[in-house]
């Protein structure tokens, strides 16, 4: 089960800012679904391998060949924060 | 002699190394060439985190990454793959880093550097592929921040890191390290670590074998030195003061010389590692054998091998092959049927010295010429010619100019405006050797001329004869032998 | 000009008249809409027309309008994934797909609605509205691709392009009466297709006809270097459709009969794979006892990986900013305005997912589990051709009737998500109704089959009338 101080967690982790109100809502809920997931617990899975890619691929590589970036008008097209040509942000800390 | 590390002192890296060699970054095509260029134009969807852009390795990067690990000595990956690593930064443009986790490419190598007592082994721990954020600039300072500016023409540069374990038992030691290692790097060609942000290191270091404390992000190896000496000075002052060292990441602030606390975080990162689901895993240990074929001689052999072949003592060779450049300049020189030892005396104590007092940082050698740039202004570019050197040496051993002239032939080349061969420099200027009836004139002048000197030295202060010598230099214009002029003096006021 | 059309008589049309006058036709009917499928409809849809009209019709889709889910990227046109936190942002790449459609000549009509981020099965959580399913307003059209199916349903694109997750084409297809594909995982790039789950997804095709999926696919599958995970590897769509199916084996897989089925969708699966049997085919049942663990593992993983894709989505370089007084409380407020409850819970749960001290009990544990579904699926297919069963348990449902509950809006997907653990390919096709909602045929094959999964299909729609059916409402 989680609690109120993990939803804060991983809400800070995920970056997400959530009320007071809203941390409840989310503790039942969520923990709705864990009780879901536990039933997983049910399967002995010591000695299975877990499968990432069904696919059984390997070493997919590119050439080191330049291609062509961007423009930085096309770059910086999607924002209004921006400054002598790069994207400008609120100060860290 | 073994070294009792009285302090009881446990250092450790983890060393960032930019393969800036490669001519794209690690998962796009985008040039990695954007040292000079305005902010945000060495980007694509790919770099820049774009939704729905995908990642495609770059086959050059694995390969330096296994280049890396065999001159490491190290193990390098039957199966290896990529994680991700998630965490929140404005330089991060998908939320998450690009890395290697529990599988990385190399593993287990060793360093071996000229320790406290002599020959010594750093264990590497470790070393991975990872791509390089974006860079920030702060509006103001760090602390008075109005904000940031984001440039991600660095964003997904291939990067390796290596790992060491804390077998570091002094600042000099880590130092010398960071030397070695980054030299090796060079003779790889993977890394021009005269490119800003190239290197940068973390450095973890405990007193009297106690609690780590990390000190985050140094730009240089005097800095790393420098930000050691500071830490292990705090360490002990608090544990004198009968405190306790915690646990704790540092951050050093190059103006000041000293380690600061970094804020500490409201809570534990936890950067909820997983396998990058747009990658596929490598298997590559079929590389080693054609990779191992292509490596180049290293450093520590190329030593041995100067020693042998060129006769030169153990100092000049460690010096000589310091720098890949450097040593292939050396024998070029050589090859040019100048003689080793004289040549080895003029490159690695003179022209280095010169080199260092204008902060000039070898930078290119293409076979005739040896390139520099300043250190601090990567703009300002010099160079020196082989052939050059090998006229130099030539006429200093075929005793046609003194020591002193000759130095004067190098100052002259790196200073100058204008492009002049030794030969024209030495004739404009008048610096071929004097005859030697000129010197013994210039020494009878000097004595008669001097008799406060004269008696002062024959009464005993040798700092006479310094100055006795001095005034023939000053006469003969400096093309006297200084050592013949020495000997002259005294023959004449001693008998 | 008939408002339903295969792509081979929306050919005969342009071929008759003109690519503008169908493109015109089509956004005149999409003006009139009823059901919200669409997000945008491209301002350039009749001038790309003209274009291709004024070069002569070359490429196998020369003229021929498709409608676009609103997470694969079209340079020029909003890619919003239905959600705030993308508003405004236009990328500056095409998707491959998209590549690959305007080689072929298409005209891209515009992209359509879906649940935010391709998280849900009813296009309920899109932030522009939910879409209506046509055969009932009332109700959902599925989702996520619900957009797509619906306007493929509602006669207002000839066909539409989708992206499948853990049913996100195949859900929909079954609610709106259409088919859907979902291909063998690394069949279709994902490049420019904006991931929810990466290891899980693709891009699949949604039309009228069986037919119409084989022409969509031998146009935008195969493989893209730029996407690691493409396999290549050619398939001959088109020539799979063949009205035969002699000696095809099909297995039935009880578990996906499970508890509340609905006896009308189970009795259509049953009179389909009878006919099956009338055409030559034989069935027997199979068991895949690790299917009632596939739906907790699926969501664990798809939540996980999604926790990582949608972090980038932090207002610093495009789409929505909210105010904060440093950057990480800028990120914080963006992301908790920006995107809509259901996204959060999954970006929370999946966060949970992978972090210390759960990453083994949660994410690692459901990555096994999705090996022993992968072993189920391969034991299966090693004894049958396919596998049929029904697509959704249930026709569609009624708008907010189950979007207030996520674990009951999670169990829709007890049928769609196994396949997306095992990456094989599956079809849904219209197989019947109850009360006047359709009912999907679900019918699954081997990795790379897809020719087998397209004649078995194929040969269903040649031998029945279900897929002719239009919606009465919007007609």
């Amino acid at each position: 089960m989680i609690t109120k101080e993990d939803v804060e967690h991983i809400g800070w982790l995920a970056r997400i800012e959530i009320s007071e109100q809203e941390t409840v809502e989310y503790m039942e809920k969520l923990n709705s679904v864990l009780e879901y997931f536990g039933q997983l617990d049910e399967l002995e899975t010591e000695d299975v391998p877990p499968t990432y890619h069904v696919a059984e691929v390997f070493n997919v590589f590119r050439e080191d060949v330049v291609e062509e970036s961007l423009p930085q008008e096309t770059v910086l097209a999607n924002t209004e924060n921006k400054q002598d040509g790069a994207f400008r942000s609120p100060k860290i800390g | 002699m073994v070294y009792e590390n009285p302090d009881g002192i446990r250092i450790g890296l983890e060393i960032h190394v930019q393969l800036n060699k490669l001519k794209t970054k690690m998962f796009c095509g985008c040039s990695s060439d954007y040292h000079n260029s305005a902010p945000n134009t060495h980007t694509c969807p790919v770099c820049l985190g774009l939704p729905g852009a995908l990642p495609v390795l770059n086959r050059k990067a694995v390969e330096a990454a296994i280049k890396v690990g065999l001159a490491l000595e190290g193990e390098i990956a039957e199966e290896t793959q990529f994680h991700r690593k998630n965490y929140f930064y404005p330089d991060l443009p998908k939320g998450f880093q690009v890395t290697q986790y529990d599988y990385p490419i190399v593993s287990k190598g060793k360093v071996v550097i000229e320790g406290e007592d002599g020959e010594h082994v750093v264990g590497i721990t470790r070393a991975h592929m990872e791509e390089d954020p974006g860079k920030l600039v702060h509006i103001g300072s760090i602390e008075k921040s109005k904000g940031v500016l984001i440039d991600y023409n660095r964003s997904g540069m291939p990067l390796i890191e290596t790992v060491t374990e804390p077998d570091m038992r002094s600042p000099k030691e880590a130092r010398r390290f960071l030397d070695k290692f980054r030299n090796i790097l060079e003779y790889l060609d993977v890394f021009d670590g005269n490119l800003e942000g190239a290197m940068r290191v973390d450095a973890n270091v405990s007193v009297y074998w106690g609690t780590r404390v990390e000190i985050k992000n140094i730009s240089s190896h005097k800095g790393v030195e420098r930000a050691l000496l500071y830490e292990i000075m705090r360490q002990k002052n608090v544990i004198r003061r009968g405190g306790k060292i915690t646990q704790e990441t540092r951050h050093f602030d190059e103006g000041r010389g000293v380690t600061l606390s970094m804020r500490t975080k409201e809570e534990a990162e936890d950067y909820r590692y997983f396998r990058e689901p747009d990658l596929m895993p490598m298997r590559v240990s079929d590389w080693v054998p054609g990779i191992r074929e292509t490596l180049p001689e290293l450093p520590d052999a190329k030593r041995s091998r100067f020693i042998e072949q060129y006769g030169i003592t153990d100092m000049h060779a460690r010096s000589l092959t310091s720098k890949i450049m450097l040593a292939d300049f050396y024998e070029g020189v050589c090859a040019k049927g100048a003689d080793p030892k004289t040549a080895a005396t003029w490159t690695a104590d003179v022209f280095l010295g010169e080199l260092n007092y204008r902060d000039l940082a070898i930078s290119s050698y293409d076979g005739e010429t040896i390139g520099f740039i300043h250190a601090k202004d990567p703009q300002v570019e010099n160079s020196f010619k082989v052939s050059d050197m090998v006229e130099l040496v030539k006429l200093f051993s075929e005793g046609k100019v003194s020591d002193r002239a000759a130095v004067e032939v190098i100052r002259s080349i790196l200073d100058g405006t204008e492009e002049k061969t030794p030969l024209q420099i030495i004739e404009e200027k008048g610096l071929f050797k004097a005859e030697d009836d000129l010197v013994t004139k210039a020494v009878s002048e000097t004595i008669a001329e001097n008799a406060a000197a004269v008696q002062d030295y024959l009464g005993g202060a040798e700092k006479s004869l310094n100055f006795l010598v001095g005034q023939v230099m000053k006469k003969t214009k400096g093309t006297a032998d200084a050592k013949t002029a020495r000997e002259l003096i005294i023959k004449e006021l001693k008998g | 000009m008939a408002k339903w059309m295969s792509v081979a008589q929306v050919k005969e049309k342009i071929r008759e008249s003109s690519a503008e006058e169908v493109t015109a036709s089509y956004l005149e009917v999409i003006e009139k809409s009823k059901i919200n499928g669409y997000v945008a409809v491209s301002e350039k849809a009749v001038e790309q027309a003209r274009e291709i009209d004024a070069k002569g019709h070359e490429g196998p889709l020369a003229g021929v309008p498709i409608a676009i889910k609103d997470n694969i990227s079209v340079v020029g046109m909003q890619n919003s994934c239905g959600s705030k936190i993308l508003e405004g942002y236009v990328p500056p790449f095409n998707a491959h797909v998209i590549e690959k459609l305007q080689e072929a000549g298409a005209v891209i009509l515009g992209k359509t609605n879906m649940d935010e981020f391709a998280m849900g099965s009813s296009t309920e959580t899109s932030y522009y509205g939910p879409t209506a399913n046509p055969w009932d307003l009332e109700r959902v059209p599925g989702g996520s691709s619900g957009g797509s199916a619906a306007v493929v349903a509602a006669g207002e694109a000839p066909f539409a392009l989708g992206s499948d997750t853990g049913g996100s084409v195949r859900c929909p297809a079954a609610f709106c009466g259409v088919v859907g594909l979902k291909p063998t995982y690394g069949a279709v790039s994902r490049y420019g297709v904006v991931a929810y789950a990466n290891s899980l997804e693709q891009v699949g095709p949604l039309a009228n006809n069986v037919t119409d999926i084989a022409v969509l696919m031998d146009v935008i599958g195969g493989y893209d270097r730029r996407d690691s995970t493409s396999i290549d590897r050619k398939t001959a769509y088109q020539e799979a459709l063949v009205d035969d199916v002699k000696g095809l084996k099909i297995g039935v897989p009880k578990e996906f009969f499970g508890e509340g089925i609905h006896q009308d969708v189970e009795k259509a699966v049953w009179d389909s794979i009878h006919r099956y049997e009338e055409l030559g085919a034989s069935w027997e049942e199979v068991s895949m006892p690790n299917i009632k663990y596939a739906l907790a593992s699926y969501y664990i993983i798809a939540m996980s990986e999604a926790s990582s894709n949608l972090a980038r989505f932090d207002g610093t370089r495009y789409g929505f900013r909210d105010r904060g007084e440093n950057w990480h409380s800028m990120v914080s407020a963006t992301r908790a305005e920006g995107f809509g409850t259901e996204v959060k819970r999954r970006i929370l749960l999946g966060t949970y997912a992978l972090s210390a001290g759960y990453h083994d009990k949660y994410y690692l544990k459901a990555l096994k589990v999705r090996t022993l579904v992968k072993q189920d699926f391969d034991r299966a297919l090693s004894k049958v051709d396919v596998l049929m069963a029904p697509t959704m348990p249930n026709p569609a449902f009624k708008k907010g009737e189950k979007i207030e509950d996520p674990l009951t809006l999670y169990l829709s997907d007890v049928n769609t998500c196994p396949i997306n653990l095992a990456g094989v390919p599956s079809i849904s096709v219209p197989c019947g109704f109850t009360d006047g909602l359709p009912i999907g045929l679900q019918i699954m094959g081997k990795p790379f089959d897809e020719p087998t999964v397209l004649r078995t299909a194929y040969t269903f729609e040649q031998n029945t009338d279900y897929h002719t059916k239009r919606p009465p409402e919007v007609a």
